[in-house]
């Protein structure tokens, strides 16, 4: 079964004249276990997508499935946001309780766990995310990357098989990005873990194992990040950049040095240019 | 950096009062209001401070910051004391000082005086030793009762807890606006009362504005991670009772008893006391 | 204007626990014309520092100048002139979309302006308020809007534009473009620096986190550690110190990444590590060896 199944979905907010069209007639599938980017300008729909999943928003046609569960059918919510985990951009805004341990027991006391599993299960929230250190402390107090990390937390304490990540690092600075983002590749390879990430980095996406590119409310590439990021004129098009070291490798192959390939990451970079040069 | 300043006025250690279960100490402070009213005169309101004396000692709060909390209500202690001094109504055998001012009347302010400050007193030192947090907590195990007639105990409990973690965000945020504005040119110490409320609308309305998109912005993040107010709801952390708490309930009792007593046997303590003295 | 500061120190909530000694000893020269990057963590002093510079936060302890205004006079004239100092010194902090508050995109921006020439008549206001969102690329069809119904990119250059109205001759801007989506950034970046070489304004000053992003687009940079200044100068001056800046887990931008690992095989090229002069330097080598 797969994880996640939009079919001709579209969504529009308002009613009459102010009545605003975000997604337009949009199917998408995500596989269990994967991890997916979902690129687009601001505006693009991608934030939608992320609320319909967990059923924070209804789609005004077509259906959302989780595991198979439909987001429309009320009876289905409890379960679906069990199983999908979301975290939100601002980390002062999803923050219940002032005690890190009492806002990861949130979720599971809501869904009525006995309270020796809440216990087990806080253990592995920190444990996985790590944030044990902060156990006893103020969320108040912590930094930016801290209290994403512990917001993830308060979504695995519900152990969801899928998280979505909706712009989660956008307000981090690089540090509390790479703790952030560094959780999240753990949870996605180790606990098999099926990732959304939402992201305005490139450089986020290219570890993807898969790229979405949103414009206007549809679908305009979707593969394997090198494929996407081929695209040229398409990236342009749709508001996005190629990731800073693809920049630079344009930039070289334009000045005559004859890279060879699609060089997205520093690392490919890096590489290909050691190579190049040693030989001569 | 205003939410470097731990609101309230929680003073962090690890005091046996500190440590005592946070329903015993609003009991506790229950029964010690009832005591400073019941205490109906000198000698039992002594009784009262003595006690408030021995938790002040065991809870290792400094005595300036159990001091500072009177600063706040001076002004009131100071003003009833002087109407009780001014319009008393001095009655046969009364001793006239001068003007209207009689013994008996700067007694009876100096007592009433006394009652107020050991009442504030008493109530901060709840304040300094228990945290917002475990107080909420507190205050909805006492209020549990209370789901029996359908009152909605945990709403009420939750929306205190979220209030609460909510103050150090909204001081950092009116901070960086006053600030933003201040850099714009704002001026919010001159000008009489109306100029001055007037410039406050540049901070209030992106205030106001904010505070609606962070509740709608948690409200989701707590529909996320499952939240209905159901009754499926269980709690992870329970209060409960330990030695210590028995031991502060049984000091209590028995200065409860002493100032009960007192009142009954006053006249028969200061004959005591007049003979060894005497 | 010229900025100064000598070991300027300050320290928050002083005779509390919580004490933290935000700014040590700081000691750093902003010369008048540069566009200047100042980078460090979340709690290394680098707000703290800009909030003196328009008074703000008032100078503690230490000495401190911007222009003719000795911001460490005790005396109460300093006070007085801090009104003349903010209207120099233009400030805009993190997300400045949230400081908005007017009914209309006009409304706001004329804020600042009437707050700073209080003499100005309506047409010298109306001509700074259209003349100023024009600057930043916002025609007079936005005026009679709500700032509250513009996209996010927009709204942030109306907030901008709030604080540029003043005709401030320094611009300070902490982290101008987080969170915007990579066209937005882009378009913000070009404004600036077009505000900067228009000399719309002297001085421009970014606090930023994104080494790259600094380093592509500031002519001096000073690093913040704790409360001090740890580097300082230009991009290459800072940047070539790979082994400081990854333990201060800063890091370097990716030219010089790759600087490092072009060296380790024994490839030394010496770039001032923008991606112009990087990439030049790289095919350089390259035809040089064959």
């Amino acid at each position: 079964m797969q994880a996640i199944e939009f079919k001709n979905v579209s969504f529009s907010y308002g009613d009459g004249e102010s009545r605003k069209e975000v997604l337009k007639d949009f199917s998408l599938t995500i596989k269990k276990g994967s991890f997916v980017a979902l690129l687009g300008r601001n505006g693009s729909g991608k934030s939608t997508c992320a609320k319909l999943i967990n059923g924070l928003l209804v789609p005004t046609s077509g259906t959302v499935t989780v595991f198979g569960m439909d987001t429309k059918e009320k009876g289905n919510l409890f379960e679906i946001r069990k199983r999908a985990g979301m975290v939100f951009q601002n980390p002062d805004n999803q923050q219940i309780a002032s005690i890190v341990e009492d806002d990861v027991a949130f979720g599971p006391e809501n869904i009525g766990v006995p309270r020796k599993e809440i216990k087990e299960r806080i253990d592995y929230a920190l444990l996985v995310t790590g944030t044990e250190e902060f156990r006893h402390s103020e969320v108040a107090r912590l930094s930016g990357g801290q209290k994403q990390r512990v917001a993830i937390a308060g979504a695995i304490a519900l152990l969801p098989d899928i998280l979505i990540l909706d712009e989660s690092t956008s307000m981090l600075d690089p540090k509390g990005r790479r703790e952030v983002m560094d959780v999240i590749r753990t949870l996605n390879r180790e606990k098999q873990i099926t990732v959304i990430d939402i992201t305005h980095y490139m450089d986020e996406a290219v570890e993807a194992d898969e790229v979405c590119v949103m414009d206007n409310g549809v679908i305009v590439a979707q593969g394997a990040p090198n494929e996407v990021f081929a695209q040229r004129d398409l990236i342009r098009k749709s508001g996005l950049e190629l990731p800073v070291s693809a920049k630079i490798a344009e930039m070289l192959k334009s000045a005559g040095l004859p890279l060879q390939g699609e060089i997205l990451t520093k690392e490919e970079l890096s590489e290909k240019l050691c190579e190049l040069l040693r030989k001569n | 950096m205003i939410s470097d300043v731990t609101f309230g006025q929680y003073y962090p250690s690890k005091s046996f009062v500190h440590k005592l279960d946070p329903r015993i100490k609003i009991l506790l402070l229950i029964a010690y209001i009832v005591m400073i009213f019941l205490a109906q005169n000198f000698l039992g309101l002594i009784a009262s401070l003595l006690f408030l004396t021995v938790v002040i000692i065991f809870s290792g709060v400094p005595l300036g910051s159990v001091l500072k909390s009177i600063k706040t209500i001076l002004f009131l202690v100071i003003f009833t004391a002087l109407l009780n001094i001014l319009f008393y109504s001095p009655k046969e055998g009364d001793t006239h000082l001068f003007w209207v001012v009689y013994l008996e009347g700067l007694i009876s302010a100096g007592f009433l005086a006394l009652r107020l400050v050991s009442l504030v007193m008493g109530s901060s030192i709840l304040t300094l030793t228990t945290t917002p947090v475990s107080l909420t907590d507190g205050i909805e195990s006492l209020l549990s009762p209370l789901k029996l007639v359908k009152f909605p105990v945990h709403d009420l409990a939750l929306i205190m807890s979220i209030a609460l973690r909510s103050i150090p965000t909204l001081a950092n945020e009116t901070e960086r606006i006053i600030n933003a504005q201040k850099a714009r040119g704002a001026d919010f110490d001159s000008g009489n009362i109306i100029k001055k409320a007037k410039a406050l609308i540049p901070v209030l309305i992106p205030l106001l504005i904010s505070a609606f998109r962070r509740g709608d912005e948690l409200g989701d993040a707590m529909d996320a991670r499952c939240y209905s107010g159901s009754k499926v709801r269980t709690k992870y952390k329970k209060l409960t009772l330990s030695a210590r708490d028995l031991v502060a309930f049984l000091v209590t009792a028995i200065f409860f008893a002493g100032v009960i007593l007192l009142n009954i046997y006053e006249l028969n303590v200061l004959a005591y006391f007049a003979k060894i003295w005497g | 204007m010229r900025i100064v500061a000598e070991k300027l120190s300050f320290t928050y909530n002083k005779k509390s626990k919580f004490k933290v000694d935000a700014l040590k000893d700081v000691t750093l020269t902003i010369e008048e014309g540069s566009f200047f990057g100042i980078i460090g963590h979340t709690g290394s002093g680098k707000s703290t520092f800009i909030q003196h510079l328009n008074g703000l936060i008032p100078v503690e302890k230490g000495f401190l100048t911007v222009g003719d205004i000795n911001l460490s006079d005790k005396k109460k004239i300093v006070r007085k002139r801090y009104k003349e100092l903010r209207s120099k010194v233009g400030m805009v902090f993190q997300y400045p979309e949230y400081q908005l508050f007017a009914e209309t995109v006009y409304e706001d921006v004329a804020f600042g302006f009437r707050n700073f020439f209080p003499d100005a008549d309506k047409e010298e206001e109306k001509r700074a308020v259209f003349e100023t969102l024009a600057l930043l690329g916002l025609g007079s069809e936005y005026v009679n809007q709500s700032p509250l119904d513009l996209s996010g990119g927009q709204k942030r250059r109306v907030a901008i534009a709030g604080v540029l109205v003043a005709k401030p001759e320094i611009l300070v801007l902490d982290e101008p473009v987080a969170g915007l989506d990579p066209v937005g950034k882009n378009e913000l970046m070009k404004i600036l620096h077009a505000l900067h070489e228009n000399g719309v304004v002297k001085t421009v000053i970014i606090v930023s986190h994104d080494m790259d992003e600094v380093c592509e687009n500031c002519t001096e940079v000073a690093v913040f550690s704790e409360g001090e200044v740890v580097l300082s100068g230009s991009p290459k001056d800072v940047f070539k110190n790979t082994k400081l800046m990854n333990e201060l887990r800063l890091g370097v931008p990716i030219t010089g990444q790759l600087q490092d690992s072009l060296s380790e095989i024994g490839v030394e090229i010496d770039t001032d590590f923008s991606r112009d002069d990087f990439v030049e330097k790289v095919v350089e080598y390259f035809k040089n060896s064959k």
